[in-house]
């Protein structure tokens, strides 16, 4: 294989598992406070159709990102309403929001189907985007890419060296103790499931409006559940959280490269790849009990109300 | 506020049974506001999409129709759910029990006799629990989270079923077409009430559904599902095998689902095509949510929401109403069902000390 096509693949998986980084690191905060939120899957197909029908409106990439951000936090502000003001059990609400979304999503998308959208322009930066090999790997981008890796670095700065990141962890270890020190466990846990529902959505605009730039019914395929899969693979750490969104953005793009080299393999086989890569990293990943109970937050997926304990 | 919510001191009974018709009721409510919305007279649109479907013999013929897979694995799933084994698999155990089904009626496509049929269905079940025992095994051995590999599976399945009717099972002389043979008439479930579509299937389908409330109801083991599902260190102290529960959870909603892909291809459709389910795996969890996990209210929850699948096919038709809707629906049943809950725990009261004081 030439050097041209390995860096090839290596820029397409970065592409690929973009949305992965952003709606994975967006459920991270959110079970990090505590909360399991299933809906990941239908929060990225709204998001996905608010930011592409605002792109297709406004033509501005800003407007789509806000209104897909937007419309992620609608979806989670409902999760929240049912999880944490009524109580309501967090696998149940996490399933009933998919299934909504899935809904939502196909129906206002119905006018949407046959248009497709310019894309989103690759930044070139002079000079660095010049430099061979690592220009094309590390700056010849499009801006959603840079702004996932900002959020990166936002995250892990603070959920382990800001205050305010310390309290959600503690929230998430121990609601009880925390409400004790006067915390305000809802409150905080609510701000959580709504930033998860935004990225989600965020990661929903980047497929419709970057990555395939065009709505499809349905087009998040299961990513949802992968970058739900991604959180327990990464043992709840933000970088292993990145490392497995390339890995799987890779996994996702390894079908086209190997109908590229003439491989005869039927398109349906090659389709399957990330959904069992995703149910054998699981198997890997879940057969060490302990340091899933020692990573996960210790509340996470109990009800909790502070009048009521 | 002059309203207080407080706790009960025990989860009220009525409430129980109440809050699935809450739910009901204010998701019809949302349908007449989503109708005006869309520009539709509120009553007409009503009228089209959940009376006009059923109007007739005919029409709630094909209500039971729609309704038999759903029941079938609601019922299949709620022994699962009732001990908190989340079995989100079944559209993926329904498409590969269409595929085992589907594969006998193949085969026998020039044969005729009684046995097609019985095959069909045990072939299906063998299908379904198979796919579920995906699941089960990497559960119990490696503590893998059931919900996740159950999705990831329904996408292998679906792809697998798209996989197969554009290959091995493709029909020959079907010019090329992604679909199988028109099966035989031995591989047709026989119609049984004149003037409907009413095939042996629904009545299979009500038939499991009782099979379900006996085992559920009368059973010890599924009294000990029940109990797993509440206290699971109880159960386990009281010597309950939690890995037995969780092979029976998944392998009842795998069987039923496998069965219900078999009666979908040899009732309504009549050959293997790529898709096989408008999602009816999926919307069995909402019918055994909804049913309060207990087969007689899984039965009338399939009902309703089978309304709510040829409610959106006649509203598509007649008011030019996007089918989509359906899915709409679907969610904000089980959203309102989950709201409603809140009432078994909570009551609101009058306030009346705030009362008083203004």
């Amino acid at each position: 294989m030439d050097g041209d096509i390995l860096i090839q693949i290596l820029v397409a998986s970065i592409a690929a598992g973009t949305p992965f980084v952003y709606a994975a690191l967006g459920e991270l905060v959110t079970e990090k406070s505590g909360v399991l939120n299933l809906g990941v899957e239908g929060m990225m197909l709204v998001g996905a159709i608010s930011g592409f029908i605002a792109m297709a409106k406004s033509g501005s990439l800003l407007v789509a990102v806000l209104c897909g951000m937007t419309a992620g936090a609608l979806m989670a502000l409902i999760f929240a309403v049912l999880t944490l003001t009524l109580m309501a059990n967090q696998v149940a609400s996490g399933l009933a929001l998919t299934i909504f979304g899935v809904g939502l999503s196909a129906f206002l998308g119905l006018k949407y189907t046959s248009i497709a959208l310019p894309g989103v322009p690759e930044l070139h930066i002079p000079f660095l985007s010049d430099i061979p090999v690592a220009g094309q790997l590390l700056f010849s981008h499009d801006i959603l890419i840079y702004s996932s890796l900002v959020l990166f670095g936002f995250i892990s700065w603070f959920l382990y060296k800001s205050k305010a990141g310390l309290i959600l962890r503690g929230i998430g270890e121990a609601p009880k103790s925390a409400h004790a020190l006067g915390y305000n466990v809802i409150g905080i846990r609510y701000l959580a499931v709504l930033f998860g529902g935004a990225m989600a959505g965020l990661g929903g605009v980047y497929l419709s409006v970057a990555y395939t730039p065009m709505w499809v019914e349905g087009m998040v395929a299961g990513r949802g559940w992968v970058a739900l899969a991604l959180v327990v693979f990464a043992s709840w750490r933000p970088l292993r959280v990145m490392a497995g969104a390339y890995l799987f953005g890779g996994i996702t793009i390894a079908q086209f490269h190997i109908q590229g080299f003439g491989i005869e393999i039927p398109s349906q086989l090659l389709s399957m790849l990330p959904y069992i890569a995703t149910i054998i990293v699981l198997v890997l990943i879940s057969r060490d009990q302990k340091s899933i109970r020692l990573n996960s937050p210790a509340s996470l997926g109990l009800t909790y109300h502070p009048n009521n304990q | 506020m002059f309203v207080k919510i407080e706790p009960r001191s025990e989860p009220s009974k009525a409430m129980k049974y109440l809050s699935p018709l809450i739910a009901a009721v204010l998701m019809l409510i949302s349908g007449l506001i989503i109708f005006s919305l869309l520009g539709k007279n509120p009553a007409e649109a009503f009228h089209a999409f959940f009376v006009e479907p059923v109007n007739d013999l005919y029409g709630i013929g094909e209500l039971l129709i729609k309704a038999s897979p759903l029941m079938l694995i609601g019922t299949g799933l709620a022994v699962g759910f009732r001990a908190s084994i989340w079995n989100i698999g079944a559209e993926g155990q329904l498409a590969v029990g269409a595929i085992f089904g589907g594969y006998f009626a193949i085969i026998f496509y020039d044969y005729s006799g009684l046995f097609i049929l019985p095959l069909m269905i045990a072939a299906g079940a063998v299908g379904g629990m198979l796919w579920a025992s995906i699941p089960a095994l990497l559960k119990t051995v490696f503590n893998a989270n059931e919900i996740l590999v159950t999705l990831m599976l329904n996408y292998v399945a679906v792809l697998l079923l798209a996989l197969l009717v554009h290959g091995p099972l493709k029909d020959p002389n079907g010019y090329g077409f992604p679909q199988s043979v028109l099966f035989g008439d031995s591989a047709i479930l026989p119609v049984l009430v004149e003037g409907t579509r009413l095939h042996l299937g629904v009545f299979l389908a009500l038939g499991g559904v009782i099979a379900g409330w006996v085992f559920l109801q009368k059973s010890f083991t599924g009294y000990q599902m029940q109990v797993a599902g509440l206290a699971q260190k109880a159960a386990t102290y009281a010597g309950f095998k939690y890995k037995k529960l969780i092979w029976i959870g998944l392998l009842s909603g795998g069987l039923a689902a496998g069965i219900a892909g078999v009666l979908e291809i040899a009732g309504p459709i009549g050959q293997l095509l790529p898709s096989v389910s408008p999602g009816y795996g999926y919307a069995a969890i909402i019918v055994a949510f909804v049913g309060r996990l207990h087969p007689g209210g899984i039965f009338l929850s399939s009902l309703l929401m089978a309304l709510l699948y040829l409610g959106g096919e006649s509203g598509q038709m007649n008011l030019d109403l996007p089918s989509a809707v359906t899915g709409i629906f679907q969610g904000l049943l089980l959203f309102y069902l989950l709201a409603a809950d809140f009432l078994i725990h909570y009551r609101m009261r009058l306030d009346r000390s705030r009362l008083e004081v203004n």
